[in-house]
Parts: C-alpha cells; sequence; structure tokens
C-alpha cells in the first residue's frame, strides 16, 4: 500500500488543475464537490496509510531521481512514517471539515470566484501533504514554498481591496526572509553533508563527528525559516494581517495546517537540534518570548479575527517552547490539539461573522464590541465555541489541558523559570480567550436593532464541521495522558518514539517528581480558573461606553508597537536609500548619461545634416578639400 | 625643357579642371572640365614616361623603361571615351526629363 502514497498529494493538485482551469465553466455545485471530494479521497488513503504505518510498515517510497548533479543525488521520495502520516491525518481531516465549512461560507460569491477559491485551497492541500511528505529538505521546500505561494493567494483572495492585497505581500515578503534561511541551511547541507536525505543527513550528523559550530549554524538559519512559517519573533508580524482572507482559510492555514509547518520541520530535524544544545536554548526563548509577546497583545485586541490570529502565534510559541525543551512528543501533540481547537475558534468566529448582517455601506462586522448576547440565537456556534474556549485555556479533561501541560512540565524539568512564565502565559490565553467568548455571546447584543433582528444560526454544512471538531477538542487530548493519570497510557508518545529515540538517547527526558506534578497541574488549573471567573465577570456586561485605553492598555493595543519598530528601522532607511537612489543617482547620474548620449548625437547629426544639401558641387568641394587636407598632412608628415 | 615645364603644366590644367567642375553650373562645361583632368594627368603620365626612358637609355640603349606610363595613357584615353558615352547619355536623358543641363536642378537626389 505504500506504494500508492503519491495518490495523496495528486488527488487535491488533480482538483486544483480542473477547478483552476475550468473555474468559468463549471457550476458552483461541482467547484464545491470537487474541492471536497479531492480532499475526502485523501484523507480516507491517508487512514488506510496511517493503519499501515501503525503495523510498522514504515520508509522511504522513491519515486524518481529529482536532481542528479555530480555526486548530488536528490530524489523525489516521501517518507512514510510516523511523524508524517499524523501531519497527513491532521491535514487531510481538518481540512476536509473546512473545505464542507466553505461550501456554505463562500456560497456569495460568484462562480468563477468560487471555483478559484477552491482551486487555491486544494493546491495548498497539495503543497502541505509534499512537505510533510517529503522525504528531503529539497522536497520539504518545494511544499514550503507552495503553502507560502498559497497563502499569499488566498490572503488576497478578495484582491479588489488595497488593504488585503498589502497583507497578502506583507505575508510573503515575511515568508520570503525566512524562506532564504531554509535555503541556506539546505546549501550549507549539502556542502556538509552531501545529501539532502532525512535518513543519511541524521545518521551523518549523530555518527561521523561532525563541528558543533556548524550544525548551530544550520539549526538556526532553518530556525530562521521556521519562525517566518510558523509566526515566532521576528516574523511573526505578518500572521495577525492575514487575517484579511476568509476566515475558513485563517482555519485552515494559519490556524491548523500551514503555520504549523516549522514545528514539524524542527521536530523531523530533531535530532540535529538535540546535537546543537545552542540552537535549542534559542528555539526554547523565541518560542517562550513570542508566547508571551503575542498573549499580551490578544488582551486588548477588539476584532474576533486578531484576537485569534494573537492566539495562534502564542501558542505556536508553546509548541517552539516544547521543541527547544526536548519535548518533541509533546510540541506534535499540541499540533495535533491546536488543530482541532483553533479550527473549531476560527471556523466558530467565521459563524459570527456570517451571522451578523452587514450594514450598509461598511464592511463584515469583526469588532467584539458591537457584538454580544449571541448566545440566544446561535446555540450551537456559542456551544462549540465554549468547548474550545475551555480547550484552550486549559481546564481539563478537554485538549489543551493535556498537551500544554506537557509542554510546561517538560519545560519545568529543564528549568522552572520557563515554567513560571509559561504558566503566566497560559493565564493570559484564559483571559483573553474568555473575555473574547463573554464579549461576544454573553450580555445583550450591542449592534443596531435592525442588525439583531436578522441574526440567525449558521447552515448545516457549517455547524457540522463546528460540532465533529468540538467533539475532537474535547476528547483529543486522550491521545496522550500524561504517565500520572494512568500508567503507559500516552498513545502518541508510544506511537512516535521511533521519530524521537535518537534525540532520547542523546539526551534523556528528566522526569519530574509525580508528586511535584500534582502540585503543578493543581495550581495552574486553580490559577486558570480564577482567570476565567475573572474575564468573564469583567466582560460578560461590557458596554461601548467604556473609555478609550490609556497607558499600558494603549502600547498593547496598538501591540507593542512592533509594526512601528520595523517600519522605522527597516522600511524608512530602506525607503530613504531608494529615494536617494532614484532622485539623485538615477536621475542625474545615469539618466543625465544616458540622456547626454543621446541629445549629444541627436544636436551634431541635425547639424551633420545640414552638409547633405543635394549640392554635387558642395559634395565635390568637400572631397577637393579633404584630399587636399590628406595632401597636407602627408606632406608635413614626411 | 625640364621636366618641371610638364608639371606645372598638369598642374595648371588640373586646377582648371577642378575649379571648371566645382564653379559651372552646366553639365556639358562640367564634363569638359573632367576631361580637362585627365588630360593633365595623360600629360604628367607622357612626360614621366619620357624622362626614365631618356635617363635609362644611357645605361642600356634596348631598355623599354617607361613604357608602362605610355600604356596607362591609352588606357584612361579609352576609359575616358566610354565615360564619355556614358556621361552624354545621361546628359541627354537629364535634358529630355528637366528641360535643362543645369546641375542644381538635380539637388533632390531623387526621382
Amino acid at each position: 500500500m505504500n506504494k500508492f502514497v503519491f495518490l495523496i498529494p495528486l488527488i487535491p493538485l488533480i482538483g486544483f488543475l480542473i477547478n483552476g482551469l475550468g473555474r468559468s465553466v463549471i457550476s458552483k455545485s461541482f467547484a464545491g464537490i470537487l474541492g471536497c471530494g479531492t480532499v475526502l479521497v485523501s484523507f480516507i488513503l491517508s487512514i488506510i496509510l496511517f493503519l499501515n504505518v501503525r503495523n510498522g510498515h514504515t520508509g522511504v517510497e522513491y519515486l524518481y531521481n529529482f536532481i542528479s548533479f555530480e555526486s548530488l543525488h536528490i530524489p523525489f521520495a516521501f517518507q512514510v512514517d510516523q511523524l508524517s502520516v499524523i501531519f497527513l491525518l491532521i491535514i487531510t481531516g481538518v481540512g476536509f471539515l473546512i473545505h464542507i465549512y466553505s461550501t456554505a461560507y463562500m456560497h456569495g460569491e460568484n462562480p468563477a470566484a468560487y471555483a478559484r477559491y477552491f482551486a487555491y485551497l486544494n493546491l495548498f492541500v497539495f503543497s502541505m501533504l509534499l512537505l510533510v511528505l517529503g522525504a528531503n529538505y529539497v522536497i520539504m521546500f518545494l511544499g514550503w514554498e507552495g503553502v507560502g505561494l498559497c497563502s499569499y493567494l488566498l490572503i488576497g483572495y478578495w484582491f479588489r481591496n488595497t488593504e488585503y492585497n498589502n497583507a497578502a505581500k506583507k505575508a510573503f515578503v515575511m515568508n520570503r526572509i525566512g524562506d532564504f534561511g531554509f535555503l541556506l541551511a539546505v546549501f550549507w547541507m549539502i556542502r556538509v553533508f552531501g545529501t539532502t536525505d532525512y535518513v543519511d543527513v541524521f545518521a551523518k550528523a549523530s555518527s561521523a563527528p561532525v563541528n558543533v559550530t556548524v550544525l548551530t549554524g544550520i539549526t538556526l538559519l532553518l530556525l530562521l525559516g521556521a519562525t517566518g512559517k510558523s509566526a515566532q519573533i521576528p516574523l511573526y508580524t505578518w500572521l495577525p494581517d492575514a487575517m484579511a482572507g476568509p476566515t475558513p482559510v485563517s482555519a485552515l492555514i494559519h490556524a491548523a495546517t500551514m503555520v504549523t509547518a516549522g514545528i514539524y520541520m524542527i521536530a523531523r530535524s530533531n535530532i540535529l537540534y538535540t546535537l546543537a544544545p545552542t540552537s535549542q536554548a534559542i528555539v526554547a526563548v523565541v518560542g517562550l518570548a513570542t508566547a508571551i509577546l503575542a498573549a499580551t497583545i490578544a488582551l486588548k485586541q477588539n476584532d474576533i479575527k486578531k484576537v485569534l490570529a494573537y492566539s495562534t502565534v502564542s501558542q505556536l510559541g508553546y509548541m517552539f517552547l516544547g521543541l527547544g525543551v526536548g519535548a518533541y512528543t509533546a510540541s506534535v501533540f499540541h499540533v495535533i490539539t491546536h488543530a482541532f481547537f483553533k479550527a473549531l475558534l476560527f471556523l466558530g468566529a467565521g459563524s459570527v461573522i456570517h451571522a451578523i448582517p452587514v450594514i450598509l455601506g461598511g464592511g463584515q462586522e469583526q469588532d467584539i464590541r458591537t457584538m454580544g448576547g449571541l448566545k440566544k440565537y446561535m446555540p450551537v456556534t456559542h456551544i462549540t465555541f465554549l468547548l474550545a474556549c475551555l480547550a484552550i485555556a486549559g481546564i481539563p479533561p478537554f485538549s489543551g489541558f493535556f498537551s500544554k501541560d506537557e509542554i510546561l512540565i517538560s519545560a519545568y524539568s529543564r528549568s522552572p523559570i520557563l515554567y513560571w512564565i509559561g504558566l503566566g502565559g497560559s493565564l493570559l490565553t484564559a483571559f483573553y480567550m474568555f473575555r473574547l467568548y463573554a464579549m461576544t455571546f454573553l450580555g445583550r447584543y450591542r449592534g443596531t436593532a435592525e442588525q439583531e433582528h436578522h441574526l440567525h444560526e449558521s447552515p448545516p454544512a457549517m455547524t457540522m464541521p463546528l460540532v465533529i471538531l468540538a467533539i475532537l477538542a474535547v476528547i483529543g487530548g486522550f491521545l496522550g495522558l500524561p504517565e500520572i493519570f494512568a500508567p503507559d497510557s500516552n498513545w502518541l508518545e508510544h506511537f512516535l518514539a521511533p521519530i524521537f529515540a535518537g534525540s532520547e538517547k542523546i539526551s534523556p527526558a528528566i522526569p519530574v517528581a509525580h508528586n511535584t506534578e500534582y502540585i503543578l497541574l493543581a495550581v495552574t488549573v486553580v490559577l486558570v480558573v480564577i482567570c476565567i471567573v475573572w474575564a468573564i465577570g469583567r466582560f460578560r456586561n461590557y458596554s461601548l461606553k467604556e473609555l478609550e485605553e490609556k497607558g499600558l492598555g494603549k502600547f498593547l493595543q496598538n501591540k507593542w508597537y512592533v509594526d512601528e519598530l520595523y517600519d522605522a528601522i527597516i522600511n524608512r532607511p530602506l525607503r530613504a536609500i531608494s529615494g536617494f537612489l532614484n532622485s539623485i543617482v538615477e536621475r542625474s547620474g545615469i539618466d543625465g548619461i544616458v540622456n547626454g548620449v543621446g541629445r549629444f548625437v541627436n544636436y551634431s547629426s541635425r547639424q551633420l545634416r545640414l552638409i547633405q544639401n543635394g549640392q554635387v558641387g558642395a559634395y565635390i568641394l568637400m572631397m577637393v578639400v579633404a584630399v587636399l587636407f590628406f595632401f597636407i598632412i602627408q606632406l608635413f608628415l614626411k | 625643357m625640364t621636366i618641371n615645364h610638364y608639371i606645372f603644366l598638369s598642374v595648371a590644367l588640373f586646377c582648371i579642371g577642378i575649379v571648371g567642375v566645382l564653379t559651372r553650373r552646366n553639365a556639358i562645361v562640367i564634363f569638359m572640365s573632367v576631361e580637362l583632368m585627365l588630360n593633365a594627368v595623360n600629360i604628367l603620365l607622357v612626360a614621366f614616361s619620357k624622362m626614365h626612358y631618356l635617363a635609362a637609355k644611357i645605361i642600356n640603349p634596348a631598355t623599354q623603361a617607361g613604357i608602362e606610363g605610355q600604356l596607362f595613357v591609352f588606357f584612361i584615353m579609352v576609359v575616358a571615351a566610354a565615360e564619355v558615352s556614358v556621361g552624354l547619355a545621361i546628359i541627354v536623358m537629364m535634358y529630355r526629363n528637366i528641360h535643362s543641363v543645369d546641375v542644381n536642378f538635380l539637388n533632390r537626389l531623387k526621382h
């Protein structure tokens, strides 16, 4: 069966080609069925593959030689193992639900735009599958670029809006900066190891004595790539702006799948990171700093999707923290649970946005200050959203509790400081999520009466995915029950053990005493509950009259002025240099020379033309004068 | 008469020819001036030919030195005759077209 693994990415690609090329002739229902169907087929194949892998059939599926140059051979091959198959299930499974949801969410688009949307979505799924299936860094890079492109296309899906286009460009440029690091890392890898195949690179890195500095360099460059794709400091600013895209896109690309590519890549290269402790420490610090920074910003955002975007950045930070402290399984676990509850949150937000009628002359309503009281009108959305909030806040037994605590406990085993800072971040998470929940669903509706009259629950195509994701978000945590609740119950850890065996051997996990763990868990849960109660109490009867933010609040609302900072230290100097080069060097320097040559030729030919008057006598005179001239020169030269 | 006299005569004829070509507008006169220049060259060729012959005869009475100059003159005469026939034909055509033999009317270098 593993032989047919190439079908998994191929089928969405076919869907993309049909939808993309035939977008102006096919009907909306056909585009929708094709878009969903291809991903469903991939999902079914992924399940079969998963069962196969569980029975121990792992390996590399070689297709053909992609690049062959002297001693360098890069095959087009697929890596079928525990890690890739888990990502396959997330991408196709959550992806399928989001495709279903999109058929209803995008129904207002005209047929061509609708087919274009599904074409992009299928192309994205194809690229993402290529990314996780590739058996070497070059194939991964192909997918890596592909998802970046699709992200750009889908953020700028409504391309008539300049602001959205700018957001798309920002995402693309930020990603390119990261890709640059990734590419350099691949080149360096070829230079040092002579190959990019995972199997060979990891074997050579761990057996032969490779210079630690070189490994640190490679892993740091890979980290730069990961920070771009997974929205970490310093390249995270594109993700909140990426909310310009349609909401299902935010759920699929900017919450569940693409942004976890960086985590997948580091988890895949876990041996390299374990061998380079400096890089690993930097991963942990970057992750923790991002988690806290994004969480503080999320406290003061008023756009329902912006809050979720910063929350995503923050959760990705936790995953990086997990990778940095060597808890690779915990990070992958958090990727899984995060895919469930964050996709659910985004789809719930989409359902809310969908429900509120557009005011004439305005855009879609996304400001939570004018929402409120939606609980009454949208029961399904409300319940599923609440479950997702509980999951992300880390209330047992919802999924987020297990995954986040596994990361935090691992952090504690390395250094308690990491744990306490991380705990602070998770309290902020609980607070802002329930602020969002309370302002959206509790209290009274704060929009116009006309809007209130039209509030409605979303159609089943939208609520069904919500319900399925809610179930997953609730029970997903049981994939990786911690040791302290039931011995040997952590299924995920056993399943992924072969992938992380090498790292485990070099730096084994430090076990935390069970008593300490109990205390830490209890403290976490109590503090989180306090935060939730506080947030609900504070915001359930929010009124529009609340004063404008001042001081720290304003600082947070303006996102720590990071965009302004980047503008000041990168954009402005760049523009100043460009302006100088444009007005001085280009206009008067290069243009002066070029135009000067032209003007000189023009002028001199105008003068010379006067000689060509057509009088034969004049020509002869010139000839005689010239002959005499040469004659005289001849005389003098003698 | 020394060779100088011949050279002066030739140069004088040549200059008259040039001035004639440059100053006159009548095509036939220009033509005649051109002939004058050709003949100035002929005189020079014959004169130098004779000079070389006389110088060589003192050493070798049976010499043929300078014969090329004489030959050249005949060539020039033949070419000039051919040129005259072509040139006169052109002038006739010119007269038929513009009813004049004034070259200044031919300043457009096209039809």
